[in-house]
């Protein structure tokens, strides 16, 4: 499709998904900003809303990709976790839960099915405390970014 | 002996948002009808307070993950009326063609992965994507949607939440040869709407009718996106700078979100594609009027759950006139209007229609530009207690079904509205089972 970005081809993409405007769902977005200073070689970062299928389309020729979102869990605030997400789905309940009607998981799951899933699919989830708009960051996702910025890092050298 | 029984869903799927929805049914009569809504978006009003007049644009289109440019039209027009400034030629239709990116969009989301699986016998459009049989359904639902991205990325400069409107027209406007590029994926994309229409009528939707009193803009002499006066089936037409002296929303005891009425008559009413397309048919394409005929669909709709169908030839009229804006086509100099400087305090009001209905956006300016008030009231606001009202309208011919299958019919009514509850959050909602 014309005036796609995401259909450049590249070796390793990051998508930083959220919104800038919502608290810690702005995380995603942040540490996909930081990544992009360092200006890593054949590195390809992009910055989406997680709409699923704009998500698909960002997902589209790559072989490993890095999908780095807010989350809300049983987990600790700031606390990050990683999924395999080109072995398995991502954990339960996404279709009843989502706050959005197409969103991450869905889109991964219709990747999947669709045999359009990159071969490596890492989904980075922070654990988000506020959500509130505004541009306020919680202490702990504020300070979970240098170190998932530094963990990524090491795991792209 | 008395029964009762209560009707529960705590989260709703495909819906944007979370909402949950409470039925109380005693003796087979509904007692009391809740649909619960945890995100208004009047936080986002009070987070609009102090912040530049051109930041608004920005921060609005962050309220809705789906229909960005409906914010960002209602912003821009409203903040253009409070600066008294007036876009250069040609920003009209070039907003207009934005807005068609966004209602196939909006659109194609909705007919295919949120609706069609309740007509289906499908959970989710993932489980209807497993089905080889409707594997093509959902292909052709993506490359439609993609079209619309497409779209959007070349006006807005990115696909969801574009970047490039602005108070006065656009950052800057595209060049002719890369919005002709869209043009073969564009008229695939009105194929595929007529057939999507044609495929739309093969579905077999609940027989179910509601006396609504339907509210959207109407414009002379085109089909309402940006443009037109507030009119109401029942007779009432209103400049949108009256909208708030005769819609008003009030807070209701079980909701987050302040649920909206008419003044005079305390009517609650409806607003969205059922809507427009009642009000404004005869200010559709010759296409769109033809194929409703061809489908004898009846006039005015009704039946909630035939939206699906209104919506598929809305997308036929968003296909249509954007390949025609496309063809005639002249990059706008300047895209945007010069400013005044200094800027005058001000008020300004504008309604546009979001593919869920009409949104309206309120401001004030002060003299050093900042917003010191914003009123936004979004379509899924107004239509709130017009589906609460559905619900009490229609549980009595569900209630002796299974539970399950009660519940399940009322989340799909619900699902008609294509509610927009809150989709300015995209976590991800995680259920982790630690061992």
């Amino acid at each position: 499709m014309a005036g796609a970005p995401a259909a450049r081809r590249s070796s390793v993409r990051i998508i930083g998904v959220g919104n800038p405007f919502r608290g810690d769902d702005a995380v995603g977005i942040l540490v996909a900003r930081q990544l992009a200073g360092l200006d890593l070689p054949g590195v390809q970062i992009l910055e989406r809303s997680g709409e699923g299928t704009a998500l698909m389309e960002a997902m589209q020729g790559c072989e490993t990709l890095y999908l780095i979102d807010a989350m809300q869990s049983e987990a600790s605030p700031g606390e990050i976790l990683r999924f395999e997400a080109h072995d398995e789905p991502l954990p339960a309940h996404f279709s009843a839960t989502s706050t959005h009607a197409f969103g991450v998981a869905e889109a991964i799951e219709m990747a999947r099915l669709m045999g359009e899933l990159p071969s490596k699919l890492i989904v980075y989830g922070i654990e988000g405390k506020n959500y509130a708009a505004g541009q306020n960051l919680s202490l702990e996702v504020e300070h979970a970014i240098p170190i998932l910025v530094d963990r990524l890092r090491e795991e792209l050298k | 002996m008395m029964t009762e029984k209560n009707i529960n869903v705590d989260y709703l799927a495909r819906v944007e948002g979370e909402g949950a929805l409470r039925i109380h049914i005693k003796d087979d009569q509904v007692t009391d009808v809740q649909l619960n809504i945890f995100e208004p978006p009047r936080f986002f009003e009070a987070f609009l307070h102090g912040r530049s007049f051109d930041e608004v644009v920005d921060i609005t289109a962050r309220i809705c993950g789906i229909c960005p440019v409906a914010y960002q039209m209602s912003a821009a027009h409203a903040l253009e009326k409070a600066l008294g400034v007036t876009p250069p030629p040609g920003v009209r239709e070039l907003r207009r063609l934005l807005y068609c990116g966004e209602w196939i969009e909006s659109h194609a989301l909705h007919v295919y992965m949120l609706h069609a699986p309740d007509y289906l016998g499908y959970e989710s459009a993932i489980s209807m994507a497993a089905n080889p049989e409707l594997l093509p359904v959902v292909q052709r639902a993506l490359r439609m949607k993609k079209v619309g991205n497409a779209l959007m990325t070349v006006i807005g400069g990115r696909e969801i939440h574009p970047v490039s409107v602005c108070v006065g027209g656009f950052y800057g406007a595209p060049r002719l040869s890369a919005l002709k590029a869209l043009l073969p994926e564009l008229k695939w994309g009105m194929g595929a709407a007529i057939d999507t229409v044609r495929w739309a009528t093969t579905l077999d939707y609940p027989e179910f009718e509601v006396d609504y009193e339907f509210v959207s803009l109407s414009h002379p002499d085109e089909y309402p996106f940006n443009e037109g006066a507030i009119l109401s089936s029942t007779g009432l037409t209103v400049p949108v700078e009256d909208y708030d002296q005769h819609y008003i929303e009030e807070h209701v005891a079980h909701s987050n979100a302040l649920h909206s009425r008419r003044v005079e008559t305390g009517s609650i009413y409806l607003v969205g594609p059922l809507a427009r397309f009642n009000l404004n048919f005869d200010r559709l394409s010759p296409t769109v009027q033809g194929l409703a005929q061809e489908i004898d669909l009846e006039l005015p709709v009704r039946n909630p759950f035939c939206s699906l169908i209104v919506r598929s030839l809305e997308m036929v009229q968003a296909f249509e006139e954007a390949i025609q804006l496309i063809e005639d086509y002249q990059e706008p100099h300047p895209s945007r209007a010069e400013l005044p400087n200094p800027i005058p305090a001000g008020e300004g009001v504008h309604a546009t229609e979001a593919p869920r209905g009409l949104l309206f956006h309120r401001y004030k300016v002060d003299e050093n530009g900042l917003i010191t008030f914003a009123r936004i009231v979004p379509p899924t606001a107004q239509n709130l207690p017009r589906i609460e009202g559905d619900l009490w309208e229609y549980v009595p011919g569900v209630v002796g079904l299974p539970l399950e299958d009660a519940t399940l019919r009322c989340e799909q009514l619900v699902r008609c509205y294509d509610p927009c509850i809150s989709c300015a959050t995209h976590f991800l909602k995680l259920d982790i089972v630690r061992e």
